[in-house]
């Protein structure tokens, strides 16, 4: 990356720092999740998670989620072929679609603490909201990435040299969809099981 | 060098006053057991003490060795160059195997006697003979009580000598831990959490225990006390609190105005009396319970000895004895009946569980008398 | 940054600041990415705070001295103790092996720089900002008293009303994402920017160790900040995550803590290895014996130290299988630092041994923490633990370990890398006279205090119950505090004549083995003037006397220029420095529940983060194979 300076792998400096940054946020969630399961169904009082789950909503939205990181392959490839224009196009789909699950996260919250489940209410409540939050804060972080890349792309246009700054960008954004599936398996799934 | 040496001098200073063990010896001392776990525990520990002292003096001798014989012995020869040795294959092997040696030689007995002292004890088949004790942890106080025998009481645990105790721990604000290193090594009391510790004190005796988590405030004063004693004083114990509820209060008049003065002052908002006005219910199951105070050797959590004076300083001035303790002041600085109503309620409090005057001292002896 | 597009030479101004450029000047200090000034910010903030630690260990010693004493009542003990063991392990101990790291790692691998300078500096302010933060409870309504793992549920707001269990729930938080940027980056610097020649199995043992604590960092870090989350969480918002009340398990922040804990042991205690293994070979004039074990146990201890936590919860009634097994891999992990111990004899043995006051250090280090290894081993056993643990008798066994071991490791590191860092020697007189008031003056403090825990003496308590024999142990540990302080001061004399009349010290005043001593002292700010070339584990060394290495091919260049761009030094920024400020109203909004001074925080992060990314890494160019840096070309 920097001229002038000897590098004794040829990984980027900053693909290496993306993939150690994730290792660690591997045990964030790792955390996280643990806490979910420690304390699952320790709630005194309802709403429990079988009341309030709403499995075929959040299999769309799980959908949804998987779709974006395939968009990111293609918008990534778009870009080494230095086709700016699906480049651009692949990068807001993966936006936009990162959006629609947060719309979806955004109304799930509101209708559960509609339905009685909030932070303060239970156990189940704690640990679930903190959980899909803490991702929600992730998968924004995210789409605000990768429309601050799209916007950069106008202003100077990305080539195909530029690869491994995307290339970084997508790696995160594929770990918060594996991080999502896993959320969605031991918080939804394994209720109905 | 000299330093060095006077500092290996210290610990074998030290190593031979442990093996003289009566050095160590005390009402709350591990070094000084006086029942199987606390013996199991002590005996592991010498273990490992003295082999600790092969692997001292292997690595200090050859490192005192080592500095000694090859110290640059003046200026030139510090800027000799020895040979670049990198090191030595066998013998890495060599010492890979010998501190694998050694950790098996401490894993083994670790192992038996994790299973022999640490096996919970299934409470609902409990052995005849074996006491069960519930012990709650309240900031800074014990609460015990003894399912069974129907009996509460706070801060001294009355067990009998040589039969199976097995204490069921529970906390009801923060973290405790129960620990009476004569008997055993402790076991914490955490809220949402059973635990529990069983133990035998081979003979009647007072051993010291202090709760050794940190729960703030009075923490270090957070004491208590194991009094064990031979079967018929066990007995005589549980029998004066099984009859509690229905004990005379002394006809000694200021014995009576104490009575009084404990509803006057408050006092029994929290406290529980049992026999108290006989069949009033009274207290708190939340605060100590004074039943049979009398009886007690101790006074705060065991921070004072149950004499008059101290009961009476504690009742003057809690906070002086005990601070930050939630015992409330109950008399201004200058209250000018404060000496008289503190003398009732000691009198009191100090009647609980004795018949009459005349006989209060020989029953305290009787009771506590193998101590 | 992810985004920003690296062109060579970023325009002066190209950010929404002008590009600072200072030359020198306090200014220079908050604008600097530079390992070197770096390093020696977090050398001297970690001493700063070790005296204030310093300062509450001993009105702790003063107050138990003898029983039922009143220097301090109970809530200022707490305090006290607490404030003790936070500013030890986190603002000391840690950031001081951190702060070597940040010096020396690139110096010792032949790099300019670590691979992400400006974060290096983003890392250090964060940890200035987290303990000024935690300090500033003090005169806020009262300090952290929990103890310096807060155990669940004496943190919560009903058990704790005041602030200070804020102040460290906010301030290790913010501390701890410190601590783990700095941890990416000296994994990347390390994996990515080693000297050419330089394979792993060349890699100097302090950087080696620092490797090896990074990764441990990444992973034990993380538990804890979501830990601290949760009781943040539970403190500001309501939720229950340790409310025994609904139901809430409170023993989960003790698994939390330690998976972070016992880590966070072996954190501190590998770089104090790593010095050890730098200052033996040194002062032996021999390499370091078993270099390959040596490396491998300590990737072994870094592995294990996350399957041991529980042998800190052995009290807390696991049952006899989980006591067993936490005991059983305690029990291994004793042996890689067995091992360890037996190689730094064996450096030894044979060798010349020049006793500098640094030796003296590292031999008192071998022989206390061999103790304090010991004791350790006696505490995995399960039962004795039960009689042990929360006494006295662990208090003397991790002083050992830490202040015995880590510290003095460090305080060796300290006069092996003085010369290096200010280019002036440090007084051998006075550091050896300082050094025999502070080994026996911490064996004296330290050595009773087993005899008083076995005695029956809790740990955390204000006073102790008179007549059981607990007065002597006191006594004499109270009067080691004297003699100890009379060596931490002859220390701090000793760095203040240093600095100020230090005797020049040259290159390579200690006949060194590694690149550090390659270049000078102190060394220019792009380190080498050449890339250095390696050819061996003794990289400096195997230059000055290929003689004595048997065998060994010589080398035809221990360097080779730059290549033709020169050498490219990144620029300096505000950035980091505002960014790493942002956290005072982070944590202060946070506290007060000042949602505004909390918003206004994540948008000073929100508009750094793009202005750091725009600003790009920016800096200038050396010319290819130069020798002094060129003044005034730093922008």
């Amino acid at each position: 990356m920097e001229s002038g300076h000897y590098r004794s792998t040829k990984l980027p400096d900053i693909k290496l720092m993306m993939w150690i940054f994730l290792a660690s946020d591997t045990m964030f969630f790792g955390t996280l999740i643990g806490t979910y399961l420690v304390y699952k169904g320790r709630s005194l009082v309802g709403p429990y998670p079988v009341e309030v789950l709403d499995i075929p909503l959040t299999t769309v939205s799980t959908f949804v989620l998987l779709m974006s990181s395939f968009l990111m392959v293609l918008a990534l490839h778009a870009l080494r072929q230095d086709d700016t224009f699906r480049f651009r196009l692949w990068t807001f789909g993966v936006a936009f679609f990162g959006s629609i699950f947060l719309g979806f996260q955004v109304y799930e919250f509101a209708h559960f603490v509609d339905l009685g489940l909030t932070l303060q209410g239970n156990l189940f409540g704690t640990t679930f909201f903190v959980l899909t939050g803490t991702h929600g804060v992730h998968v924004t972080i995210g789409v605000i990435w990768l429309l601050s890349i799209l916007v950069h792309s106008f202003v100077k246009p990305w080539t195909s040299k530029d690869e491994v700054y995307l290339e970084v960008a997508g790696l995160y954004w594929h770990f918060v969809d594996v991080v999502w599936i896993v959320i969605f398996t031991v918080v939804y799934l394994v209720e109905f099981a | 060098m000299q330093a060095r040496r006077w500092r290996l001098g210290g610990l074998l200073l030290a190593a031979t006053l442990l093996l003289a063990g009566c050095e160590f010896a005390g009402p709350q001392s591990a070094l000084d057991p006086q029942g199987p776990v606390a013996q199991a525990q002590k005996d592991i520990f010498l273990w490992t003490f003295w082999l600790s002292w092969p692997v001292m003096i292997g690595v200090f001798g050859t490192l005192i060795f080592a500095i000694v014989r090859f110290r640059a012995k003046n200026a030139s020869d510090a800027k000799a160059i020895p040979t670049q040795t990198h090191g030595n294959t066998t013998l890495e092997i060599t010492m890979t195997v010998v501190a694998t040696v050694i950790v098996v030689l401490v894993a083994v007995p670790t192992v038996r006697t994790i299973f022999a002292t640490e096996q919970r004890v299934d409470v609902t088949a409990l052995e005849p003979g074996d006491v069960l004790v519930k012990a709650t942890g309240y900031q800074w106080w014990f609460k015990f009580e003894y399912p069974e025998l129907g009996i509460t009481t706070a801060n001294e645990l009355i067990i009998p000598a040589g039969r199976r105790v097995v204490v069921e721990l529970d906390s009801a604000d923060v973290l405790h831990s129960f620990w009476v290193p004569n008997l055993a090594g402790k076991r914490d009391m955490i809220p949402n959490n059973r635990n529990q510790v069983w133990f035998v004190a081979d003979q009647p005796g007072t051993y010291y225990g202090q709760c050794a988590e940190l729960c703030l405030g009075a923490h270090a004063y957070m004491r208590f006390r194991v009094i064990a004693e031979d079967d018929a004083g066990f007995d005589a114990w549980v029998a004066a609190f099984q009859g509690a509820a229905d004990q005379v209060v002394q006809a000694d008049p200021l014995v009576q105005r104490g009575q009084q003065l404990v509803a006057q002052k408050g006092c029994i908002g929290c406290h529980t009396i049992d026999g108290y006005y006989a069949n009033v219910p009274v207290g708190n199951p939340d605060f100590p319970n004074l039943t049979n105070f009398g009886l007690r050797t101790t006074v705060g959590a065991a921070v004072l000895d149950n004499t008059p004076e101290n009961l009476a300083a504690w009742l003057r001035d809690p906070q002086a004895v005990k601070p930050t303790n939630r015992m409330p002041t109950l008399w201004v600085v200058d209250d000018p009946n404060a000496d008289e109503e503190i003398d009732a309620i000691v009198a009191y409090l100090l009647s609980l569980g004795v018949p009459d005057a005349a006989s209060a001292a020989l029953a305290q002896g009787g009771l506590h008398g193998g101590q | 940054m992810a985004v920003s597009k690296v062109t060579v030479a970023a325009p002066a101004g190209s950010g929404v600041f002008t590009r600072p450029n200072w030359d020198a000047g306090w200014l220079s200090w908050l604008t600097t990415v530079d390992h070197k000034r770096l390093g020696l910010l977090y050398i001297f903030t970690s001493f700063l705070f070790m005296s204030a630690a310093s300062i509450e260990a001993f009105l702790i010693r003063l107050q138990l001295a003898v029983p039922n004493n009143t220097v301090l009542n109970p809530d200022a003990y707490n305090q006290m103790f607490t404030m003790h063991g936070v500013t030890m392990v986190f603002l000391a101990i840690m950031p001081l092996g951190i702060g070597f790291a940040n010096y020396f790692v690139p110096l010792q691998i032949g790099a300019r720089d670590l691979a992400f300078p400006r974060l290096n500096a983003f890392g250090y302010w964060i940890y200035a900002v987290g303990g000024l933060f935690v300090y500033s409870s003090f005169f806020l309504g009262g300090a952290p008293d929990a103890g310096w793992f807060a155990y669940s549920p004496l943190t919560s707001l009903s058990n704790n009303p005041g602030n200070g269990t804020d102040f460290y729930m906010i301030g290790l938080f913010v501390g701890g994402i410190g601590t783990l940027v700095t941890a990416m980056n000296l994994i990347v610097t390390i994996i990515s920017m080693r000297a050419p020649g330089m394979t792993m199995m060349r890699v100097p043992v302090f950087t080696w160790m620092m490797l090896v604590t990074a990764f441990m960092i990444i992973f034990a870090f993380p538990p804890l900040t979501i830990a601290l989350f949760q009781v943040i969480m539970d403190r500001t918002f309501g939720t229950l995550f340790y409310v025994p009340q609904a139901g809430a398990m409170p023993i989960l922040w003790q698994h939390l803590f330690w998976i972070f804990g016992h880590p966070e042991v072996y954190i501190i205690v590998l770089p104090a290895f790593g010095v050890i293994s730098e200052v033996i070979p040194t002062f032996s004039r021999k390499p370091l014996f078993g270099y390959p074990v040596i490396i491998l146990s300590g990737i072994f201890i870094g592995f294990m130290g996350f399957a041991v936590w529980s042998h800190h919860m052995f009290t807390t009634g696991l049952g006899p299988v989980v006591n067993t097994a936490f005991a059983l891999t305690s029990f291994v992990i004793g042996i890689p630092t067995g091992i360890k111990i037996f190689n730094w004899v064996g450096t030894i043995w044979g060798g010349k041994v020049v006793f500098t006051t640094s030796m003296l250090y590292a031999i008192s280090f071998l022989i206390t923490f061999t103790i304090g290894g010991i004791t350790g081993i006696m505490l995995a056993v399960p039962p004795f633990d039960a009689q042990a643990q929360d006494s006295y008798f662990v208090v003397a066994h991790f002083h050992y370990v830490m202040g015995g071991g880590a510290l003095m490791a460090f305080f060796a590191g300290v006069y092996y890398w003085f010369p290096k860092m200010s280019g002036k020697m440090m007084d051998e007189r006075i550091g050896k006279l300082g050094f025999w008031f502070l080994v026996p003056g911490l064996h004296l403090i330290f050595f009773p205090q087993h005899i008083a825990g076995l005695m029956g003496m809790p740990r955390r308590t204000q006073t102790y119950v008179a007549g059981i024999g607990l007065e002597l142990p006191n006594l004499l540990s109270t009067a080691g505090t004297f003699v100890m302080m009379i060596g931490l001061i002859l220390l701090a004399v000793n760095l203040v004549h240093g600095l100020l009349r230090g005797k020049p010290a040259g290159n390579d005043p200690w006949d060194g083995r590694t690149l550090e001593w390659a270049t000078t002292s102190p060394p220019p700010h792009h380190d080498f003037d050449r890339q250095p070339v390696v050819n061996d584990r003794d990289a400096h060394w195997v230059q000055k006397y290929p003689e004595s290495v048997h065998g060994h091919r010589v080398p035809e260049s221990a360097s080779e220029p730059y290549d033709a761009n020169g050498i490219h030094m990144p620029g300096q920024s505000w950035y980091p420095f505002i960014m790493g400020i942002a956290f005072l109203p982070f944590s202060y909004g946070l506290l007060y529940h000042n949602f505004w001074v909390l918003g206004l925080s994540i948008l000073i992060f929100f508009v750094g983060t793009f202005g750091w990314a725009f600003e790009g890494v920016g800096g200038h160019h050396l010319p290819a194979g130069g020798h002094a840096h060129p003044k005034g070309a730093r922008s």
